[in-house]
C-alpha cells in the first residue's frame, strides 16, 4: 500500500485530476451527442452500409433455402 | 476510379472458430459439474483439485477467456478485414496470438485445480501468466491496429471502435488491478491492501464484464445481426452516441459490488448514479440491435441464426435493466451475497455471449465451407434447449436468493432471529440447486446438438482458406470535414481518447480514495497477522474459501445480531489481498474467531469440521478438506512473504520484533496442535490444517481485542 500512496503523493497538483477529468466528461459527452445528432444523411448511409460492401459474399440464406445471388 | 486486388486468409478464422467450441464445452463441463458439487458436496471424494473453490476459477475464468475470448477474436479477424478491405496486418502475429492464448488457458487449466490463484475474481491467474496475458495481448492489439492503420476505406465502422475500445480498456484495468510483488516464481502479494484492493478488484472485476463480455460482443452485434438479417443497422447515429456513452458511464459502476461494504458513503453513491445511468446507453444499443431486424420478423420465426441472435440481445436487455436494479442500496441489501447474482450473471452468459456466438458460428460455418448449414431443424431444436436450459438455470436461483436473503433477514416477534442457524437457509433452498443443475444439463445438451451440427457442415463442405475481394485505394482526407469524421478516421487518437474517456472515472474514483486519509479511519488494535496465521491465509486463498464464505459483515441488524460488529475499513489495511468475497454459500466468516458471538467454535470443531463436515451437520454442503490434515506446511517461502509485505507497509518488524518467522510459526504451532492432542485428536504440528485453524481462530478478533460488543456497540 505504501508503494501506491507514495506514488501517487508525489505527482504534483494531483488534487485536481478528478477535477479535470470530470470537466472532460461532460464536455466530451455533450459534443459527441450534437455531432452525432447533426452528423449528415449521405455519411451516415455510407457508414452503415460498409457491412454490406463486399464483392465476393457467398449468398446463403440461413435456412439453406434459396440463394440470391 | 482503380480497384486493387487483396486476399482475406479465413486460416485464423477457422481456429479461433474451432477454440471457441472445444472451451465453450470445456467451461460448461466445468461449470456443471460446480453445480452438482453444491448437491452432492462428497463428489469430489477428498480430491483436492477437484474440489468447488479451485474449480469454480476455472469455470469463470473459462467461460469469460476461454469461450467468450475466442469467439471475440474469431468475430475480430473475420468483421476487420473485411470491413477495413484489407487482410489482416501480420500472419505471424495472428498465429502468435492463437497459440499464446491457448496456452494461457492451459495453464490456467493446471494452475487453478492446484490451487495457484490470486483470489482476485476473474484475475486469479498468478503473476508469471499475468506477464504472458500482457504479451500476448499487445500482440493482438499491434496486429489490429495495423491493420486499422493499413485501410483502404476512409472510415472506420462502429464494430471496430468497439474492438478498439475493448483493447486498449482491457490492458489498462489488466495491468492495474494486477500490480503485485512477487515472493516465489509462483505466488505474489497485491501491492494495495483492504478496501482500497477491493475498490481496484471490482473497478477492474465490473469492467471485465464491460469491456470484455459486452463492448467486443456489440461489435459483433453490429457486423453479424445486419449481415445474418441482410440490412444495415437500424441507427447509425444511435451507435455514435451508444459507443460513447457506454464507455465513459461503465467505468464508474465498479464500486456497486461493495454496495454497504466499509467503502466509503460517496464512492458508493458513484457507483449507483453511473450504474442507473448505464440503462440509457445500454438500452439504446438493445433496440438498436432488435430495431435492425424490423421487416424481417417473419424470417425470424424461421432463421435458427436470428433466432439466436434475438434472444441474446433480448438477455442483454434484461441484464442490464436487472443490473441497475441490483446496484440500488435497497434491492442490493437482499441481493448481494446471494444466488441472485449468480442467476443475473447467468443470463449474461448463456444468454447475450454465448448465444450471439452460437448464432454468429452458425451463420459463419457454412460461409467459410463453402455449403450448406447441416442440419436447420437441429440448431432450431439446440435453440430451444438452450433457451429453455438458461431459463432452468435463473428462474430457480432467482426464488434461491429473495428466500435466502428474506430468511437471514428475519426477527422473531421477540427480536431473535427467525433462522440463527445458516444452515437451514442453505437447506430451504437445496432443491433451487436441483433445477439449475437439471437447467444446466439442458444447456449443455444444447451444446453438444451445436458441436455435432457443426462438425458435419464442416465435413461436408471444403474449407476456403482464401478469398477475393477488390477496393479503390485509400482516399486523402478532404477539408472541412467534421470532427467526428476525422477522428475515426485517425485509430490511433480515437484509441487515446478511448483511453482518456475510460481512465476519467478510475481517476476520479481511486485518486481519492487512496489520499483523503479519513476514507480509511486508523484502528489502533489492528496488528499484522502472525507468520502462522499469514501462512493459513494463503492456504485459505489456494483453497478458495472466498468463493461461499464472505468476510464482510454489513451493517444491518440482522448481520450484526448473526455474525458480529460489521466490518470497518480499518481492519483490513494490512489484508493483501482483500478476503470480502461476494458470495455467501456458507455463512460469512468475518468474526469467525471472537470467543464472545454465537458463531465462535472451538479448534477441535474446526478440525473435524474441515476433515468431515457431514459427520458435524449431516445437511452441510461444505465439502470435505481431508488433506490438510495430511499435508504438510511448506515455510520454505515464509521470510520472503513476510519481506515482501513489510515493503508493502505492513510493519512485520515491528511487530516479530527481530524473532525468527520459523521459530515463532512453530511455536504457535505446537500450542494449537498440543491443544488438539488433548481433546484426542491425532494431529502433528506441522499439517496444513494448523495454519488454517490458526487463521480462522484469528478473523475479527482485533476489533474486539479489549473491547465488548456493547461497548462497541456504543462507539
Amino acid at each position: 500500500m505504501k508503494i501506491v500512496i507514495n506514488t501517487l503523493e508525489q505527482i504534483d497538483g494531483i488534487e485536481i485530476y478528478p477535477i479535470i477529468s470530470l470537466i472532460i466528461f461532460f464536455t466530451v459527452f455533450a459534443v459527441t451527442i450534437y455531432l452525432a445528432l447533426t452528423a449528415d444523411k449521405s455519411y451516415i448511409d455510407e457508414m452503415k452500409n460498409m457491412p454490406f460492401d463486399n464483392n465476393n459474399d457467398f449468398q446463403l440464406d440461413n435456412n439453406n433455402e434459396k440463394v440470391n445471388q | 476510379m482503380e480497384l486493387e486486388k487483396f486476399t482475406y486468409d479465413n486460416k485464423l478464422s477457422k481456429m479461433f472458430l474451432f477454440a471457441t467450441i472445444l472451451w465453450g464445452i470445456v467451461a460448461m463441463l466445468v461449470g456443471l459439474t460446480i453445480a452438482f458439487e453444491l448437491i452432492f458436496p462428497n463428489m469430489s471424494d477428498g480430491i483436492s483439485w477437484l474440489s468447488f473453490g479451485r474449480l469454480r476459477p476455472l469455470h469463470t475464468n473459462g467461460a469469460i477467456f476461454a469461450f467468450v475470448g475466442n469467439g471475440i477474436f474469431l468475430a475480430v479477424y473475420y468483421s476487420t478485414p473485411r470491413l477495413l478491405k484489407t487482410p489482416m496486418f501480420s500472419k505471424a502475429l495472428g498465429c502468435i496470438h492463437f497459440w499464446g492464448w491457448q496456452l494461457i488457458i492451459v495453464l490456467a487449466a493446471i494452475s487453478f485445480p492446484l490451487g495457484f490463484t490470486q483470489s482476485k475474481e476473474y484475475a486469479e491467474l498468478i503473476w508469471p501468466i499475468d506477464v504472458l496475458v500482457v504479451i500476448i495481448w499487445v500482440v493482438f492489439g499491434l496486429n489490429m491496429m495495423m491493420t486499422i492503420v493499413k485501410r483502404r476505406t476512409k472510415h472506420i465502422y462502429v464494430a471496430i471502435w468497439f474492438y478498439i475500445a475493448t483493447w486498449v480498456t482491457v490492458a489498462v484495468l489488466y495491468i492495474v488491478n494486477n500490480l503485485q510483488l512477487p515472493t516465489s516464481f509462483l505466488h505474489s502479494y497485491p501491492v494495495y491492501a483492504g478496501i482500497q484492493d477491493a475498490l481496484v478488484q471490482w473497478w477492474y472485476g465490473h469492467n471485465a464484464v464491460a469491456f470484455f463480455l459486452t463492448t467486443p460482443i456489440l461489435g459483433m452485434m453490429y457486423y453479424f445481426i445486419p449481415k445474418a438479417a441482410n440490412r444495415p443497422v437500424y441507427s447509425y447515429k444511435l451507435s455514435i452516441i451508444h459507443f460513447w456513452a457506454l464507455i465513459f458511464l461503465y467505468i464508474w459502476a465498479g464500486p456497486h459490488h461493495l454496495l454497504y461494504s466499509s467503502l466509503p458513503d460517496w464512492v458508493q453513491a458513484l457507483g449507483v448514479v453511473f450504474s442507473i445511468m448505464l440503462i440509457a446507453p445500454s438500452w439504446g444499443g438493445m433496440i438498436n440491435g432488435l430495431l435492425t431486424l424490423r421487416g424481417a420478423w417473419d424470417k425470424v420465426r424461421e432463421d435458427p441464426v436470428l433466432k439466436m441472435f434475438v434472444v441474446g440481445v433480448t438477455a442483454y436487455g434484461m441484464a442490464t435493466f436487472e443490473g441497475p436494479m441490483l446496484a440500488l442500496k435497497s434491492v442490493n441489501a437482499l441481493s448481494h451475497f446471494t444466488d441472485w447474482t449468480i442467476a443475473h450473471v447467468h443470463i449474461g452468459t448463456l444468454g447475450w455471449n454465448s448465444m450471439l456466438n452460437f448464432g454468429m458460428i452458425y451463420w459463419l460455418v457454412p460461409r467459410l465451407f463453402k455449403t450448406k448449414l447441416w442440419s436447420v431443424k437441429m440448431a432450431n431444436t439446440h435453440f430451444w434447449i438452450a433457451t429453455l436450459g438458461m431459463l432452468f438455470f435463473a428462474v430457480p436461483l432467482y426464488f434461491a436468493g429473495f428466500t435466502q436473503a428474506l430468511m437471514w433477514k428475519q426477527f422473531t416477534e421477540e427480536g431473535y432471529l427467525s433462522y440463527p442457524n445458516f444452515l437451514e437457509t442453505v437447506t430451504q433452498i437445496l432443491p433451487m440447486y436441483y433445477l439449475r443443475a437439471f437447467g444446466g444439463t439442458l444447456y449443455i445438451t444444447g451444446a453438444i446438438l451445436f458441436v455435432i451440427n457443426i462438425w458435419k457442415t464442416a465435413s461436408a463442405g471444403k474449407f476456403t482458406r482464401y478469398e477475393e475481394d477488390q477496393a479503390p485505394a485509400k482516399p486523402a482526407p478532404k477539408a472541412g470535414e467534421g470532427w467526428h469524421r476525422k477522428l475515426e478516421g485517425r485509430p490511433l487518437q480515437l484509441t487515446v481518447v478511448a483511453l482518456v474517456v475510460i481512465l476519467i472515472g478510475g481517476l476520479v474514483e481511486i485518486i481519492p480514495m487512496y489520499l483523503v486519509k479519513t476514507n480509511v479511519p486508523t484502528i489502533a488494535n489492528v496488528q499484522p497477522l502472525t507468520p502462522l496465521e499469514l501462512e493459513g491465509r494463503d492456504i485459505y486463498i489456494r483453497e478458495g474459501c472466498y468463493t461461499c464464505h464472505s468476510q464482510m459483515i454489513r451493517p444491518f441488524r440482522s448481520e450484526v445480531e448473526r455474525y458480529g460488529e460489521y466490518t470497518k475499513s480499518g481492519e483490513g489495511v494490512y489484508d493483501h489481498p482483500f478476503l470480502y468475497g461476494s458470495k455467501r454459500t456458507g455463512p460469512d466468516l468475518a468474526r469467525e474467531g471472537v470467543k464472545t458471538l454465537p458463531n465462535y467454535k472451538p479448534d477441535s470443531w474446526h478440525y473435524s469440521h474441515m476433515i468431515d463436515p457431514q459427520k458435524l451437520n449431516a445437511e452441510s454442503i461444505m465439502p470435505p478438506y481431508p488433506w490438510l490434515a495430511e499435508r504438510d506446511l511448506d515455510v520454505s517461502n515464509l521470510e520472503s512473504k513476510i519481506d515482501v509485505l513489510e515493503r508493502l507497509g505492513v510493519p512485520y518488524n515491528d511487530y516479530l520484533k527481530g524473532q525468527d518467522p520459523i521459530a515463532h510459526l512453530n511455536d504457535q504451532a505446537t500450542k494449537i496442535a498440543a491443544g488438539l492432542r488433548s481433546g484426542g485428536i491425532e494431529v502433528q504440528d506441522n499439517k496444513e490444517i494448523i495454519a488454517m485453524i490458526a487463521y480462522l481462530q484469528r478473523l475479527g478478533t482485533d476489533l474486539y481485542n479489549g473491547n465488548t460488543q456493547a461497548q462497541l456497540n456504543s462507539k
